[in-house]
């Protein structure tokens, strides 16, 4: 199977202020892909150019096989997107907007599977969208993109105004989705989320992909935490490799280059290792060394317009 | 508002704290600054209205006697009555009174209700009470700021008004009872708009709600100054419009009727703090009714969508349009007697009609103004377009198999039908309100309605010019739009006695509409009028297509 969306070079200014850099991404058919983000990166904007509501200013953008400029109409009936900041009517119920939307989409609105959402997110349909808060318009718009037949689902921060039941559900549901073979795209910046749900990650920075593969890659290209409790102490400072190394007493705490594991364990084997963890970085940290380490350098001299 | 602050009982270890009002005066400046720019323009209407009426009396009605026979006509057509009220006798007070008297003090309720409901419910409902109300802020203080603005912006109107009158030349007296007699009716509604904002958790319903309270005191003085005796008089009493009249400024004040307003203000403003105390935050007495779990067969499409958003305020307009049009209609007849007893108000007539017939150039007036309102609401509801992209409601439609041009065309489409729907109201209204007055219904109706319809090739340009600007300059585009709308207003209302040459007139399409009914009728310049709306309607639609949606 091909790609669902190929972004190369992706360039998009908003008067002086550029919004996006020469970005690429690329999302297989079927896969579930996180696209991480510190507010402002230039996420949503990436989002609003596949969806055709903003024109590039440079590079290449295809939607299953499209452009979503120029096709735009017959693309979104492929597709189904939740915004990340869901306005609603308010004069309508969450019942009429979820038919509405399936309806302006061009679904048949499969009843069963609308009303087994409904329940699944608890949300009273009969309600007045003026009455709902924030998470239970977020739901109206989540339960209007999964009841619907679209082979490629685009959320855009889904979860930041659910409770984490809900937050939970939804997780369920993209697991669901996964296994039914649907291609989903999740920007977020909740780490958590993309570690539970997605089999790749894009990271975003400045408008500018700064790094993309599974998360096993990922880990791949950086560092180890280890943690050890040593029959002495133990001097590892002078290694190349070695970060952040802290030793009080004879328990020791560093960061290690994975070309440098090798070296560091045998140290420490010499010294005698009384107890041992290594474990894989968190999201959490992936994200913080790739936004600490490269924000210092450049000038953060971006603005994204308000959606 | 002298409630003294609440202290804490002895001997509690407390810290010093304030009352249910504090903050009030904070609060109080923030809504002013927010007005400074609406505020003046209420006043300024209402303060011109009557100083300008009581100008053109002056100067148009120069002798006692000419006064004495507009009063016999006056006071004998009914139409008149129902929507000016009584004479109180012939003097220019007293007709400036009877003129601008009920109207000034509908104006002035209108401005209290919606400065009331705007500081008051709509800043709950927007949700920024909830930020000031974790200030250091009372409970009471959103609601007494709002009463706050509304009666500093009604004393302003009493004191204005009572100062600019006496150089016109009327009487001191005379005048602070005119002024006092609007602005305590605007502090009536101030008090109605209180309560019905502790009603609703909605502040449009909460508007609505004080302007049929409105509305209902303006039939209730209507039919009862209609009325002869022996019918329902009483009904003038009833409601805070009629005391406007009860009043009698200029006649003879009965300064007591002043009390009640002020009595309906201080037990509304009462009551308004009492529900205020006993309700939660954001709620209502009245809850949201459930709708629809799901939606209806009809709801398919961006148009349906389009007409289910704008067809309670259409109706709205419809329902002003048909009242506002049968009443204007049915004072035809009263005009041909009135117009007879000033002869510089003839030639002001014959001037802004173009036609000899005063009748023909009355209604032919009467529907350019609903041509000009039709425009009006034409533009309102294409800047919806503009209203749902800013909202972020235009990206889920545009997310779906919705091209740009078919929502474009949705909001559209029901401007245009939604404009000529208000002529086509406007024309039979205004044609049965004369018809029956003078009998022979059926043939005036038919002939208004054309003439009414005549006016929406014109009025297509107007909304044309508004979708190309949501098109093409969305960021100007609410400006541009009643931009067009004011300089329709300006040219072919008070272009003639501006003395504006031709070749300025020429600038606004209706100028170039039929002046029906009497005048002839160009099929060229409807044409055209028509080709240039269509063209500019599809300029505008090009543009939507080809730029960035914000």
């Amino acid at each position: 199977m091909g790609n669902a969306i190929e972004v190369i070079g992706l360039v998009k200014r908003f008067g002086k202020a550029t919004a996006l850099d020469g970005l690429d991404l690329t999302v297989r058919t079927g896969e579930v892909h996180a696209f991480l983000g510190p507010n402002g990166a230039g996420k949503t904007t990436t989002i609003r150019i596949l969806l055709g509501l903003l024109r590039k200013d440079a590079g290449e953008v295809t939607l299953l096989g499209g452009d979503p400029w120029r096709d735009a109409t017959a693309l979104h009936g492929r597709l189904a997107y939740v915004p990340g900041d869901v306005t609603l009517w308010p004069s309508l119920t969450g019942g009429e907007i979820i038919d509405l939307l399936a309806r302006l989409r061009g679904d048949t609105g499969e009843l069963k599977r609308r009303n087994e959402l409904i329940e699944r997110f608890g949300l009273d349909p009969a309600k007045k969208a003026n009455a709902y808060s924030k998470g239970n318009r977020q739901k109206v718009a989540l339960i209007a993109a999964l009841a619907s037949d679209a082979e490629l689902l685009v959320f855009d921060e889904p979860t930041s105004g659910l409770d984490p039941l809900m937050e939970a559900a939804f997780r369920d549901c993209v697991n669901d989705e996964r296994r039914g073979g649907r291609t989903v795209l999740l920007s977020s910046h909740i780490l958590a989320e993309a570690e539970a749900l997605a089999d790749r990650v894009t990271i975003i920075r400045a408008g500018r992909a700064v790094e993309t593969g599974t998360l096993a890659e990922m880990r791949h290209l950086t560092r180890t935490t280890v943690d050890a409790e040593l029959d002495g102490p133990a001097a590892l400072g002078d290694l190349p490799g070695v970060h952040d190394a802290v030793l009080e007493g004879t328990r020791l705490r560093c960061e290690v280059d994975n070309a440098a594991l090798n070296e560091v364990l045998r140290r420490l084997t010499a010294t005698g290792v009384r107890t041992l963890t290594c474990r894989p970085p968190t999201l959490e940290e992936l994200f913080l060394r790739h936004y600490a380490d490269q924000g210092h350098d450049e000038e953060r001299v971006r603005v994204t317009p308000a959606p | 508002m002298t409630t003294a602050p609440v202290r804490p009982a002895a001997g509690t270890a407390v810290p010093r704290r304030g009352g249910p009002l504090t903050g009030v005066g904070a609060l109080t400046k923030l809504a002013l600054r927010r007005d400074s720019f609406m505020l003046p323009i209420w006043l300024y209407v209402v303060i011109i209205g009557v100083a300008s009426n009581a100008f053109a009396f002056a100067k148009l009605y120069k002798s006692a006697s000419q006064r004495a026979s507009l009063v016999a006509s006056g006071d004998s057509n009914a139409a008149l009555i129902f929507l000016y009220g009584r004479l109180n006798g012939n003097s220019v007070g007293a007709l400036t009174a009877w003129r601008y008297g009920v109207w000034g003090a509908l104006i002035a309720a209108l401005m209290s209700i919606f400065l009331v409901v705007r500081h008051s419910r709509g800043d709950e409902e927007a949700g920024r009470l909830e930020l000031i109300g974790s200030a250091r802020v009372g409970r009471q203080a959103p609601l007494a700021s709002a009463i706050a603005v509304a009666v500093l912006a009604n004393v302003v109107l009493i004191v204005v008004l009572s100062l600019v009158l006496p150089p016109i030349g009327l009487p001191a007296v005379g005048s602070a009872a005119l002024a006092l007699a609007i602005g305590t009716c605007g502090l009536a509604f101030t008090a109605v708009a209180a309560v019905t904002a502790q009603l609703t958790a909605g502040a449009r319903a909460a508007r609505g709600l004080a302007i049929g309270v409105l509305g209902a005191a303006f039939l209730a003085r209507a039919v009862g100054d209609a009325a002869g005796a022996g019918g329902p008089t009483w009904l003038t009493w009833v409601l805070p419009l009629g005391w406007t009249e009860m009043l009698r400024p200029f006649a003879g004040e009965r300064w007591w009727v002043l009390a009640l307003p002020l009595a309906l203000f201080a037990a509304g403003s009462w009551l308004a703090f009492g529900l205020a105390a006993r309700r939660d935050h954001g709620a209502g007495l009245f809850p949201d009714r459930p709708g629809r779990p799901a939606a209806s067969a009809a709801l398919r499409g961006p148009l349906a969508l389009a007409v289910r958003l704008q067809w309670p305020s259409l109706a709205g307009w419809a329902a002003g349009f048909a009242i506002t049009f049968a009443v204007s209609g049915a004072a035809g007849k009263g005009i041909v007697q009135l117009v007879g007893t000033s002869g510089a108000l003839q030639k002001e007539f014959t001037r802004l009609g173009g036609q000899s017939a005063i009748v023909n150039a009355y209604l032919s007036s009467l529907m350019l103004l609903a041509g000009i309102v039709a425009a009006a609401y034409g533009v309102s509801a294409v800047l919806r377009l503009h209203a749902e992209e800013a909202a972020g409601r235009a990206d889920p439609v545009l997310a779906g198999s919705v091209g740009r041009v078919r929502w474009g065309l949705s909001h559209l489409i029901v401007a245009v039908a939604g404009a000529a729907v208000l002529l086509v109201v406007a024309g039979l209204a205004a044609g049965l309100g004369y018809g029956l007055s003078v009998g022979g219904a059926g043939g005036e109706t038919a002939r208004m309605l054309g003439a009414g319809l005549a006016q929406l090739p014109a009025a297509l340009v107007i909304i044309g010019i508004a979708a190309l600007a949501v098109g093409a300059v969305p960021d100007a585009c609410v400006a541009l739009g009643w931009i067009a709308v004011g300089l329709a207003v300006l040219l072919n209302i008070f272009g003639q006695a501006l003395q504006l040459s031709h070749w300025v007139l020429d600038i606004s399409p209706f100028t170039h509409a039929p002046r029906l009914p009497g005048g002839a009728v160009g099929a060229e310049s409807l044409v055209w009028l028509c080709v240039i709306g269509i063209g500019l309607c599809a300029l505008g639609l090009a543009a939507l297509r080809r730029r960035d949606i914000s």
